[in-house]
């Protein structure tokens, strides 16, 4: 088996070592009746890797990669050209075979990376502070709700008809057992609900929590319901699906938002399949200490030279167990690399390019699309996503065009 | 960005002498010193040409001015400066090149973090993630055009189920904590479906932080169980403390002491006698993938780090994975969305719409799309590769080389639990017997300049000062005795009171680190000098 390097006589001696007869000694702790006796039934044996890469070519072959076709899919994923040094970069053994940075002294790469990543994430949301991520939009979506909660001491949050509506799923299966109650609306082709949202905030509400540019790609101003939500002491919770829209139109922190969530993965993750995604988390710096997840910050070491290590942990699962901000252990960090790496290429000049281009080709094909005879758009507003509706259902049309 | 030094960075000194000779840049050969992004960066620099049909959006000054086009951005177009550093390709390469130096990393050298499993991780897995037909694939594609990324999930559930004798799986968690949500929120469920409100869960004082996290994420509340003198759960204790408001119990198998709790069986019959579900925190499951099965204990539910056993890289932090085996009782309540196989062969996705008659008593929805496909393809790729034979043979050498650590070092360090039988993938050691104001980080500092990443230290909470050592199968014993010298070497060193230990390390690239200051006044971005300074 080529992943391991004891050879028969060495285990021989080490068992010699140990005062063991066989392996077998050393499972004495479990039950006579648990232990199984040779590999189990039914199972393949080992392969080589020529054997295992063979078997995913060919499994890789039946899918539809996005780069081999025009591909117009989004909704919370997308494609974007990513620059090849992001995958060489996080690919060096240094950071992909590292753990999290819990002796700092030996982690200062992936330290002084997260700090960086923290201030792009901050920078680009408009907020004071960021953490060193979540796994991906949809659970930073929930933690944001239950951060509100705990900063506003109430359980009622209004969720936006332009939220996502798997992030409203996602919502929704933790507030059955939370306890905590969401007021909820399906997507409205008609506009957005902002009169809804406004109606609703009131002395309970933890939190509002508006998608921007929302599910139907629709975009808009977000000052109004910051103001409504802060005069009933309520917070805004804003979540940004696609972080490219942000080269080109206002942060959610500038109009007031108090934490901004989201996906990372449009840029440097790449699609796979859905994940693994890299939750995006930032907020104003009064909530810092009601924070989920970790944070590295800056600090000296006893010669006097700056370094990082992951502070404010006394938030954290391992230290405050059951009374912990959040679950959250293992989170995005390789992905967070990827994002950070991609956005120190592209820069503000090269986000912005980007940004006007993606909304340049977009505003193009809503144009020629909504000039065939049926079809039109919903949006009246959108970056590089919009909406159509078309004369008859629409999955048979996604179909079709795949087939093509 | 005004604040960028243009004309170069130049490092602090800092302002304690060494006895070697300081240099003018703060570099040591090659060991290079690396500013910030944010330092070196400017706004106007971008690593990145773009393609566009759009003449005015080309290299120019066009999208600076914000010339876009149409109307269709609400009157927000962003006009304030963001504050994004960018850089162009080569020094990009070279700045993250520079970081990565400063890291330890399993392929620089051995790392022993305990409950963590830092084994070798194939590259042949890193080959097929990325392999178009995986790694640029949407989540949202039509289901036909996808159906070699559903075989693999398929393919890696029924391996999982198998190994561990267990009824489903439900794929889509994150990692570890967000799989023992996933566990938690389906006994949840399955509680409701019985009627009864049961309000407590059992988490012994050995368990992980997540655990008690977790079940109060669900809203549980926690209480601790007793260890024994063993360091194994004390039935006695668990059993009076059963009754009809405790939900379950989430048990570690084996333990964070390293131990196999040997009255697992015992201790799922009182749980389901008394009416509750065993939930079983599973990251250790390295140490008996192919040996023993879960199922055969009487779990319910336990969730498998892929990236601890079947060696998915942990990346600095993350991306993980977090499968949930389930059992007949509680697979009914698992998650959306899920893959299943037609009879045909082809697979489908069950979706909220589809789950209405193919899984009616479903939780719910736990993340946004099908769980971390790229690290599916990276663990199956693993487990195909060692096959059931390998696997047996994974969890035997991680056991007999913990084995080898803890006998070769009992005699020099507290093995607290040493006398309790042979110990699993892990060994165990306490700070007992150092020197008076000598602790475990003393020694972990040590072995930091010995070129060692230090084993877990101060985790389990059981155990004084505990440092928990796990070598994993991917070691060979020429690197496990010269560890175990400089494991001794250290040791003796923090027993004898060296006074240069406590001042260790002394080669790394950063001496100990303040976290007092860190936390005292945080400091978690990046602000340009002339800004910090007004803010104080
Ligand atoms: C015993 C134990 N339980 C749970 C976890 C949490 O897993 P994860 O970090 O994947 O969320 C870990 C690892 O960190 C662990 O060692």
């Amino acid at each position: 088996m080529r992943y391991l390097p004891l050879t028969q006589p060495d285990r021989q001696a080490m068992l010699g070592v140990i005062g063991a007869n066989t392996i077998d000694d050393l499972f004495v702790d479990v039950p006579e009746e648990a232990r199984l006796n040779g590999p189990i039934k039914g199972l393949p044996m080992h392969a080589s890797e020529m054997a295992v890469e063979r078997h995913f070519s060919n499994l890789a072959r039946k899918n539809m990669a996005a780069s081999h076709h025009p591909f117009f899919l989004g909704a919370g994923a997308y494609k974007h050209h990513v620059p090849a040094s992001v995958d060489h970069l996080i690919q060096r053994g240094e950071f992909l075979t590292a753990y999290t940075p819990y002796q700092p002294e030996i982690a200062q790469g992936t330290l002084q990376m997260l700090f960086e990543f923290q201030t792009q994430v901050a920078r680009l949301y408009g907020c004071d502070v960021a953490n060193a991520s979540m796994y991906d939009g949809s659970t930073a979506c929930w933690e944001a709700i239950s951060m509100a909660g705990r900063v506003t001491k109430r359980s009622k949050a209004i969720l936006s008809s332009g939220l996502h509506p798997h992030y409203v799923s996602v919502a929704k299966t933790m507030a059955k057992y939370t306890g905590d109650t969401l007021d909820t609306a399906l997507p409205d082709l008609g506009g957005s609900d902002t009169a809804r949202l406004l109606a609703a905030i009131d002395r309970d509400t933890s939190a509002v929590v508006v998608q921007y540019p929302d599910i139907l790609g629709r975009i808009e101003d977000l000052s109004a319901i910051a103001a409504k939500a802060h005069e009933h002491g309520a917070l805004l919770v804003a979540v940004v699906t696609e972080p490219v829209a942000l080269g080109a139109i206002k942060s959610p922190g500038e109009m007031g938002a108090d934490i901004v969530v989201g996906e990372g993965q449009a840029l440097g993750v790449g699609l796979q399949f859905g994940g693994p995604y890299v939750g995006l988390f930032a907020c104003k710096e009064k909530f810092v200490r009601q924070m989920p997840g970790r944070l590295c910050g800056e600090t000296v070491d006893v010669e006097g030279k700056r370094g990082f290590v992951l502070t404010l942990s006394t938030r954290e699962q391992h230290i405050r167990r059951e009374k912990a901000t959040s679950n959250i252990c293992t989170n995005s960090g390789l992905c967070a690399l990827a994002f950070s790496i991609h956005m120190t290429l592209l820069g503000e000049k090269g986000l912005r390019q980007l940004a006007a281009i993606n909304h340049a080709n977009a505003v193009d094909a809503a144009e020629r699309l909504s000039r065939i005879p049926g079809v039109s758009l919903v949006n009246e507003t959108f970056f590089n996503e919009f909406t159509l509706t078309l004369p008859k259902e629409a999955r048979p049309v996604v179909r079709a065009l795949a087939e093509k | 960005m005004s604040a960028i030094n243009q004309s170069g960075w130049r490092p602090e000194m800092g302002s304690a002498q060494s006895e070697k000779p300081q240099t003018f840049t703060g570099n040591r050969a090659l060991m290079l010193e690396e500013a910030l992004i944010f330092e070196i960066g400017s706004s106007d620099t971008c690593g990145v040409d773009f393609t566009t049909a759009h003449p005015e959006l080309d290299e120019g000054q066009g999208f600076n001015k914000l010339s876009l086009s149409g109307g269709k951005l609400s009157g927000l177009e962003r006009r304030r400066p963001i504050g994004l550093p960018g850089l162009s390709e080569p020094e990009t390469v070279r700045h993250y090149t520079r970081l990565s130096r400063q890291n330890y990393a399993i392929d620089l050298g051995f790392f022993p973090l305990g409950s963590c499993t830092m084994k070798h991780n194939p590259r042949l897995n890193e080959k097929v993630a990325r392999m178009a037909g995986f790694g640029d694939v949407h989540p949202l594609q039509p289901v036909e055009t996808v159906q070699g990324a559903l075989s693999v999930i398929n393919e890696l559930a029924w391996w999982l189920i198998t190994l561990t004798g267990m009824h489903g799986v439900a794929m889509t968690p994150k990692a570890g904590a967000h799989g023992e949500l996933c566990g938690v929120l389906a006994i949840k469920a399955a509680l409701e479906a019985r009627g009864e409100k049961r309000t407590v869960f059992l988490v012994p004082e050995s368990a992980h932080g997540t655990n008690p996290a977790t079940a109060a994420f669900a809203g549980f509340s926690v209480e601790n169980i007793p260890a024994t003198p063993e360091g194994r759960v004390d039935l006695t204790a668990l059993k009076a403390r059963l009754g009809p408001d405790v939900a379950g119990v989430m048990i570690t198998n084996p333990n964070t002491c390293g131990l196999f709790e040997s009255e697992m069986t015992a201790i799922s019959d009182a749980v389901h006698a008394a009416g509750g579900y065993v939930y079983c925190d599973g990251a250790n499951f390295n140490a008996i993938v192919g040996k023993v099965r879960p199922g055969d204990l009487g779990v319910d539910a336990m969730h498998i780090n892929v990236h601890k056993t079947f060696s998915t890289p942990h990346g600095g932090g993350g991306p993980g994975a977090g499968p949930v085996v389930l059992s007949e009782a509680l697979s009914p309540y698992g998650p959306i969305p899920y893959v299943a196989r037609m009879a045909d062969g082809s697979m489908k996705l069950v979706e909220e719409a589809e789950a209405v008659t193919d899984h009616p008593e479903n939780f719910g929805r736990m993340v946004a799309f099908h769980g971390q496909m790229g690290m599916f393809t990276r663990a199956l790729a693993y487990i195909m590769s060692h096959g059931a034979d390998g696997l047996k043979q994974v969890s035997e050498d991680a056991v007999l080389n913990a084995n080898y650590l803890l006998r070769s070092l009992e005699d020099v360090l507290d093995a607290p639990f040493a006398g309790s039988g042979p110990c699993m993938h892990e060994a165990l050691f306490s700070d007992d017997g150092m020197a008076e104001g000598f602790s475990t980080l003393d020694i972990a500092k040590g072995l930091i300049d010995e070129g060692y990443h230090p084993m877990t230290v101060y985790f389990p909470l059981v155990v004084h000062g505990a440092m928990l050592v796990e070598p994993t199968e991917t070691e060979s014993k020429a690197a496990l005795d010269q560890f175990i010298g400089a494991f001794r070497s250290v040791a003796e060193r923090a027993k004898a009171g060296d006074p240069s230990l406590k001042s260790a390390p002394h080669h790394a690239p950063r001496r100990r680190l303040d976290e007092t200051l860190a936390a005292r006044k945080p400091v978690l971005v990046w602000k340009e000098p002339d800004l910090a300074v007004a803010a104080e």
